[in-house]
């Protein structure tokens, strides 16, 4: 493994992996499911840090109670605690318990997602994975999202092209239909930190990524957004935490999920 | 009372039907029954309905054109997310479609083994997935809460196909991966399920904690199939792993001109013993990596 010296520089895929454990602190004892690279080293980081309460699993089908590091594992025996099927991991979403992070293709203002179909649905432009487990997830568990490239064709202008995962829009539900369970918290993106606290859940700025203007972010988004209250800088990973990343992740699979791997901290030309 | 359920994957493959619904178990890329769905695209059916928690099986059906309307949730290789003859299907508008969530798909599934029309979930309330299927319903509780669920239909299968570590002839199977996903729920709900076995023997004798392994009864299993290799280049744990090499190898058929035909001169038509020495026989797959999530 190799060891960060001194003057190497934090990046912005660390940045979004601190930001994004957060979504998971005081969650309580639930199933912390995060899907994909920064999500999931996220996920690791929360339990390793400041929610050691979190469940979590090998990401196949046992109940680990140490987070498993990604890749190949070389010597690593995972610690196993328990059991957790496919089958028994929709248990856990239809009893509320679990807090899964994604990356949706798309995202709208009402904080529905799409995995399933861009462009007219009988024949699309581009055919996606299918809903997946969004529907469930979205109306029984709480939720967070990744989005690697802040733009208009994540954030999307009007309504997301196939409604897979549920939102706030009052629209779409219907009387007796339960929008108790709906849950949507941190939107952790190449840019900023988002959620739905605005009024009727209106999508605000929590925090920006050092160097990142709100005006940039609201350039990127194809809808308005707000800034929340004390919307300040989204903080760069300690020396603790950034220890925690590198053995969670010891094949620095991070350094590829954004394109050119930047530093967390962007000079303005950069930006 | 038929108490040597083996027969030859044509042999089971000539029960199916032109239009029948078939359910394909396994998960994605993930102990799928390839040496079945080859005989299939070996065959003359068309018209399918394929109900699936799609993985390459999915794909290589929509390829060869056996499919006419397909229920899923995701159609995915894992280390290749999108997989790209399902991709073509839906792009082209060549098949119909039912998208469902992972679990209304379960509880469809569930119904049927129930011999239930329907049960209650709030799954897929307040998507495009009940926009899109204009078939789903929804039901009020009865109770004083009111709440309305989606009325989720029974799944019914006429056939099920699947694939298990071991079996016997009376129809007694063993699934010695991890998670046996949800194969349980496809014997249950359908008419017929033909299952194929990297070994068969005559009668189990199993100690009680293998016997824990056996995932349904084997009256519902109409037909065993010896299939060696039969879930690859899909992964069957604990015996082997993924073939990445041949997943990317069908992957960029989608991609070459006349690509599909070619994968299926070399790898179909030839037959299951040409197919498992062209990709190495069993030595080779001893090789194979169990994938790391």
């Amino acid at each position: 493994m190799t060891q960060m010296t001194e003057n190497e520089v934090v990046s912005l895929a660390e940045l979004m992996i601190v930001a994004a454990s957060e979504a998971w602190r005081d969650n309580g004892e639930l199933l912390a499911s995060g899907i994909g690279v920064i999500p999931r080293i996220g996920a690791s980081l929360a339990k390793l840090t400041h929610s050691p309460e979190l469940l979590m699993t090998d990401s196949e089908a046992f109940l680990v109670s140490e987070p498993v590091p990604l890749g190949a594992r070389g010597d690593y025996q995972p610690k196993y605690e328990g059991y957790m099927s496919f089958e028994r991991v929709f248990e856990c979403v239809w009893g509320g318990k679990r807090h899964a992070m994604i990356g949706p293709t798309q995202i709208d203002r009402w904080g529905q997602t799409n995995l399933s179909s861009v462009g007219p649905y009988e024949k699309p432009k581009s055919a996606i994975l299918g809903v997946r487990g969004l529907p469930g997830n979205s109306i029984n568990h709480i939720n967070s999202m990744i989005v690697p490239n802040h733009g208009p064709r994540v954030f999307v202008a009007g309504e997301v092209d196939m409604v897979s995962g549920v939102g706030y829009k009052p629209e779409r539900w219907a009387p007796g239909m339960k929008q108790d369970f709906v849950d949507i918290r941190l939107v952790v993106t190449d840019l900023c930190v988002l959620d739905f606290g605005g009024p009727d859940h209106a999508v605000r700025v929590k925090s920006l990524h050092p160097g990142v203007t709100f005006e940039q972010v609201q350039a990127a988004t194809g809808f308005p957004l707000l800034q929340a209250p004390g919307m300040g800088e989204t903080p760069l990973p300690t020396a603790e935490q950034l220890a925690v990343i590198r053995r969670m992740d010891p094949h620095n699979l991070r350094s590829q999920q954004l394109k050119g791997n930047p530093p967390a901290v962007r000079t303005a030309a950069a930006a | 009372m038929a108490l040597n359920k083996e027969m030859s994957a044509a042999q089971a493959v000539a029960q199916l039907r032109d239009g029948m619904t078939i359910g394909i178990g396994g998960w994605g890329p993930r102990r799928k029954p390839m040496a079945l769905v080859r005989e299939i695209l070996r065959s003359p059916l068309k018209d399918l309905t394929v109900v699936s928690y799609g993985g390459p099986d999915v794909g290589m059906l929509c390829a060869a054109g056996k499919v006419k309307r397909l229920v899923y949730a995701f159609v995915t290789m894992d280390a290749i997310p999108l997989e790209p003859w399902f991709r073509k299907a839906r792009e082209s508008a060549a098949i119909e479609v039912m998208e469902l969530d992972e679990g209304m798909f379960e509880w469809g599934l569930r119904a049927a083994g129930m011999r239930m029309s329907f049960l209650p979930t709030r799954c897929g309330l307040a998507t495009d997935v009940l926009a899109r299927n204009p078939s789903l319903k929804t039901i009020q509780s009865p109770y004083a809460d009111g709440e309305v669920y989606v009325a989720m239909p029974a799944l019914k299968l006429d056939a099920a196909l699947l694939h298990v570590n071991q079996a016997d002839r009376l129809g007694n199977t063993l699934i010695r991966g991890a998670d046996t996903f949800f194969d349980h729920l496809y014997a249950r709900a359908a008419e017929a399920c033909y299952v194929s076995a990297e070994t068969v023997s005559e009668r189990f004798e199993l100690d009680a904690e293998t016997a824990k392994q056996n995932p349904f009864e084997r009256y519902l299993v109409k037909g065993v199939v010896h299939a060696p290799l039969g879930a690859h280049p899909t992964y069957l744990g604990p015996d082997y792993g993924w073939d990445m090499d041949h997943l990317k190898r069908y992957n960029a058929s989608a991609t070459e001109e006349g690509g599909w035909e070619k994968y299926v001169a070399e790898f179909v038509t030839p037959g299951e013993s040409e197919y498992l020495a062209k990709i190495g026989g069993t030595e080779r797959a001893a090789k194979l990596k169990q994938p790391v999530f």
